[in-house]
C-alpha cells in the first residue's frame, strides 16, 4: 500500500517535470522563430540604410552651362547642367567611345544632374573651377559595392557591363567610392529607381491614416461601449447588437476595403488613394476591436465601486464618468493600441481604395495621395530590381520599429494611469 | 428616541414585496423604524434582510430584473413613488457596504466626493472642514490626518470601512444603511465600528444588517428577524433576544438553525 502511494507520488512529480519541459520547449520554439525572423530581416535590410556614392570631379564650365558673366541666382537656376554632368562622367575614362560614355552615365542615378546643380547653387563661386562632387551610384553598382551582386554571371545576363565594373573597380581602388548613411531613404518619396526610393511618402501616409482612424474609431467605439455596458437595457435588441459587433470583428479586412471603395469613393466621391479614405476604412475595421476591449475593461471595474458611487447619490452619468470610465481607461487604451497596430499593418483594404498607387510626392495632409508602409512593402516586393530587395526588409524594420514605439508609448500611458488609480 | 413618550417613526414600510424576475424574495414586509435608534435586521443567509435594506435607498433599481411593490414612507413621503428622485433620496440615505469599497482615489477625494456632487461646499475651506468633521466623526481623523492625499485603498480593512462611513456621513444623511459592515473585519476593527455606530445614532437613524446576533444585541435598540423572505418578528432588541413571541425567532436566537 505504502509502496503504491510512493509510486503515485513519483508519477506525479514526473508528470509535472514533463509538463514544465513542454512549456519551456514551447517558449524556446517561439523565441527561435522570432530570432530567425528578426535575423533574416536585419541581415537583408540593414544595408538599405547605407548608400553608395561615387566621388566624381566636376568642372563647372560656364560656357557649357550657357552662362553669361556674373550670372544671377535665376540664371543659375535655369542653366543647363546636363552637358557638364555628362562630361564629368565621360571624363572618368578619357579613352571612352560613345557607347562607353553612355555606360559611364548610367553608373550614377538619373538624379546626377540635380546633384551637380545643387552643388553650384550652394556655392556659386565654383564657376570655372573643378570640384569633387558626391553622386548617387546606380542601384546596381550600389549592390555591387555592398557585395550583393553576382559578378560572376556571364555579362549578357547582368545589368552591369564588364566595362562599368572595370571603371567602378578603379574608382574603388582610388578611394572614390564611399558608403554613407542613407538619409534619402527617409526623406525621399517612392521612386522607380531603387537608389532614390524612400519611405517618406508611405510613412506620412501611414501616420495620417492612423490619425484619421484614431480620431474616428476611438470616440465612436468608446461611446458605443459605454452606452452598451452602462446604460442600455439588457434585452434581445442589445443582444442582437452585441452579436453583430462580434461578427464585425471577424469580418475579413478586404471586405472593409470593398466597402470603402463602394461607399466612400463611389458614392461620396472622396479623393482616391488618400489617407483620409484609408483612415476611414481602417476605422471601420478597428471599431469592433476597440468596442470589445472597452466593454471588457468596463465590465472588469468592480461593481462595488459603482454601488459606492450610486449610494452616495451620484447619478448614473456621474458614476460612469467619475468612476467607471477612468478606471477602465487603461484597458480601453491598450485595446485601442492593439486595434491601431492591426490597422497599421493592414494592406488589403488599402489596396482596394487605391493607396497602392505609385506616389512620388510626400503628402502634406490626409487629403493628398499617399501609400502606407505595408503597401509600400507590397509594392517593392513586387519590383524586379535587385536594389528593392533590401528596401523591403528595411521597410519592414521601420514598420516594426513604428509598432514597437506605439506599444511602448501605450505601456507608458497605461503605467501612469494605473499608478494613479490603484 | 421618544418625544413626550411617543416613538418617532422615521421609516415606515407597508406591504413591501420584492421580486427577482418571477421569484419573490420578500413577502409583505411591514416595518417601522424609529428615528435616532439603531435597528438591526437579523436572519439566516438568503432571508431577504439585505434586499429589504437595499429597498430603502432604492439600490435595487440597479438590478434589471428586480421589482419592488408596496410603500416605503420616509418622513411620510413614499420613495417608491414616481415623483421621487433617487439622487435626492440617496443624498438623504447613506449606505455602507459589506466589503469596504473606497474609491481608488485619495482619502480626501473619497470623503469630498459626495459634498462635491451635491454642491455642499462653496469653497475649498468649507470642503476641508467637511472632510475633517466627517473623518473625526468616523474616528479616523487622528490616524490619517497626515496622509489625506494618499490613496484610500492603502488603508487597512477596518480603516477602509471607517473611511466608507466617513464618506457616507459627509453629506449629512438622515439615515445610514449598513449592510454587514463588520463581516470582513477583525474583532478589534469590529469593536471600533460598533463604538462608532453608537456615537452616530445621536445624529442619524441607523439600520444595520448583521449576521452576528451578538453584534445585534450589542449595538441595536430594535431588531427585526427575517426568515425566508418574511419578517417573522420585530420589536425592541431586549424583547427579541430575551422573550420572543415566535418560536422560529426563539430557535434562531438560541442557535438551533441559521
Amino acid at each position: 500500500m505504502n509502496k503504491n502511494k510512493e509510486q503515485l507520488l513519483n508519477k506525479r512529480y514526473k508528470a509535472e517535470q514533463r509538463f514544465r519541459l513542454y512549456g519551456l520547449s514551447a517558449i524556446f520554439m517561439a523565441l527561435l522563430f522570432l530570432t530567425i525572423f528578426i535575423f533574416k530581416i536585419f541581415s537583408t535590410g540593414y544595408s538599405a540604410f547605407l548608400k553608395t556614392w561615387l566621388i566624381v570631379p566636376v568642372t563647372f564650365d560656364a560656357e557649357l552651362m550657357m552662362l553669361d558673366q556674373n550670372p544671377s541666382k535665376e540664371d543659375l537656376q535655369d542653366a543647363d547642367y546636363y552637358d557638364i554632368a555628362l562630361k564629368s562622367m565621360a571624363d572618368l575614362d578619357p579613352n571612352a567611345n560613345e557607347d562607353q560614355e553612355n555606360e559611364l552615365k548610367r553608373m550614377v542615378s538619373y538624379f546626377f544632374e540635380k546633384e551637380i546643380k545643387n552643388e553650384l547653387l550652394n556655392d556659386p563661386n565654383l564657376i570655372g573651377k573643378t570640384k569633387e562632387v558626391y553622386l548617387t551610384a546606380s542601384d546596381d553598382l550600389d549592390q555591387v559595392f555592398k557585395g550583393n551582386y553576382p559578378r560572376d554571371l556571364p555579362e549578357d545576363q547582368r545589368r552591369v557591363s564588364d566595362y562599368q565594373l572595370k571603371i567602378f573597380d578603379q574608382l574603388v581602388a582610388n578611394g572614390k567610392v564611399e558608403s554613407k548613411f542613407n538619409i534619402s531613404f527617409f526623406t525621399n518619396a517612392d521612386s522607380r529607381e531603387a537608389e532614390l526610393a524612400g519611405i517618406a511618402s508611405s510613412f506620412m501616409g501611414s501616420i495620417f491614416s492612423i490619425l484619421v482612424c484614431l480620431m474616428i474609431a476611438f470616440p465612436v467605439a468608446v461611446l458605443a461601449a459605454i452606452y452598451l455596458e452602462e446604460f442600455a437595457p439588457k434585452n434581445r435588441f442589445t443582444d442582437f447588437i452585441e452579436v453583430n459587433i462580434n461578427n464585425l470583428a471577424a469580418v475579413p479586412s478586404i471586405v472593409f476595403g470593398l466597402l470603402g471603395l463602394g461607399v466612400l469613393l463611389a458614392i461620396f466621391h472622396l479623393p482616391r488613394s488618400t489617407p483620409l479614405v484609408g483612415g476611414i476604412t481602417l476605422s471601420l475595421m478597428t471599431l469592433p476591436t476597440i468596442i470589445i476591449a472597452a466593454r471588457a475593461s468596463l465590465k472588469a471595474v468592480p461593481p462595488s465601486i459603482r454601488e459606492a458611487a450610486l449610494a452616495m447619490g451620484a447619478s448614473r452619468m456621474q458614476t460612469t464618468m467619475h468612476h467607471t470610465v477612468p478606471l477602465s481607461m487603461p484597458g480601453t487604451l491598450s485595446g485601442t493600441i492593439i486595434g491601431l497596430a492591426q490597422a497599421l499593418g493592414e494592406t488589403a483594404p488599402l489596396i482596394l481604395i487605391g493607396m497602392v498607387a505609385f506616389v512620388n510626392t510626400i503628402p502634406g495632409s490626409p487629403m493628398d495621395p499617399a501609400a502606407s508602409l505595408p503597401v509600400q512593402i507590397y509594392i517593392w516586393a513586387e519590383s524586379a530590381e535587385r536594389g528593392f530587395v533590401e528596401k523591403v526588409s528595411a521597410c519592414i524594420m521601420v514598420l516594426l520599429g513604428f509598432l514597437i514605439i506605439m506599444n511602448l508609448f501605450a505601456q507608458i500611458i497605461r503605467h501612469k494611469f494605473e499608478k494613479k488609480w490603484s | 428616541m421618544r418625544k413626550n413618550g411617543v416613538k418617532m417613526i422615521k421609516i415606515k414600510a407597508k406591504d413591501v414585496d420584492v421580486f427577482y424576475g418571477k421569484k419573490q424574495a420578500l413577502f409583505n414586509i411591514s416595518l417601522d423604524i424609529e428615528e435616532n435608534q439603531v435597528t438591526a435586521l437579523i436572519g439566516p443567509s438568503g432571508c431577504g434582510k439585505s434586499t429589504f435594506l437595499r429597498c430603502l435607498n432604492r439600490m435595487n433599481d440597479v438590478i434589471d430584473i428586480c421589482s419592488v411593490k408596496g410603500e416605503i414612507l420616509i418622513n411620510d413621503f413614499n420613495i417608491n413613488d414616481k415623483s421621487c428622485d433617487v439622487v435626492r433620496l440617496r443624498e438623504k440615505i447613506g449606505m455602507v457596504f459589506q466589503k469596504p469599497n473606497p474609491f481608488p482615489k485619495t482619502l480626501y477625494e473619497n470623503v469630498s466626493y459626495g459634498p462635491t456632487i451635491h454642491g455642499m461646499a462653496q469653497s475649498k475651506q468649507e470642503m476641508d472642514e467637511i472632510v475633517e468633521t466627517s473623518l473625526k466623526k468616523a474616528a479616523l481623523w487622528e490616524e490619517v490626518k497626515d496622509r489625506l492625499h494618499e490613496p484610500g485603498t492603502g488603508l487597512s480593512g477596518g480603516q477602509q470601512q471607517r473611511l466608507c462611513i466617513a464618506r457616507a456621513i459627509s453629506v449629512r444623511p438622515e439615515v445610514i444603511l449598513m449592510d454587514e459592515p463588520c463581516s470582513a473585519l477583525d474583532p478589534i476593527a469590529t469593536a471600533q465600528i460598533e463604538e462608532l455606530i453608537d456615537e452616530l445614532k445621536k445624529e442619524h437613524t441607523i439600520i444595520i444588517v448583521t449576521h452576528s446576533m451578538a453584534q445585534a444585541a450589542r449595538v441595536s435598540q430594535n431588531t427585526g428577524f427575517f426568515h425566508l423572505g418574511q419578517l417573522i418578528e420585530h420589536g425592541s432588541t431586549d424583547k427579541i433576544f430575551k422573550n420572543p413571541d415566535n418560536k422560529k425567532t426563539q430557535d434562531y436566537i438560541t442557535g438551533r438553525f441559521g
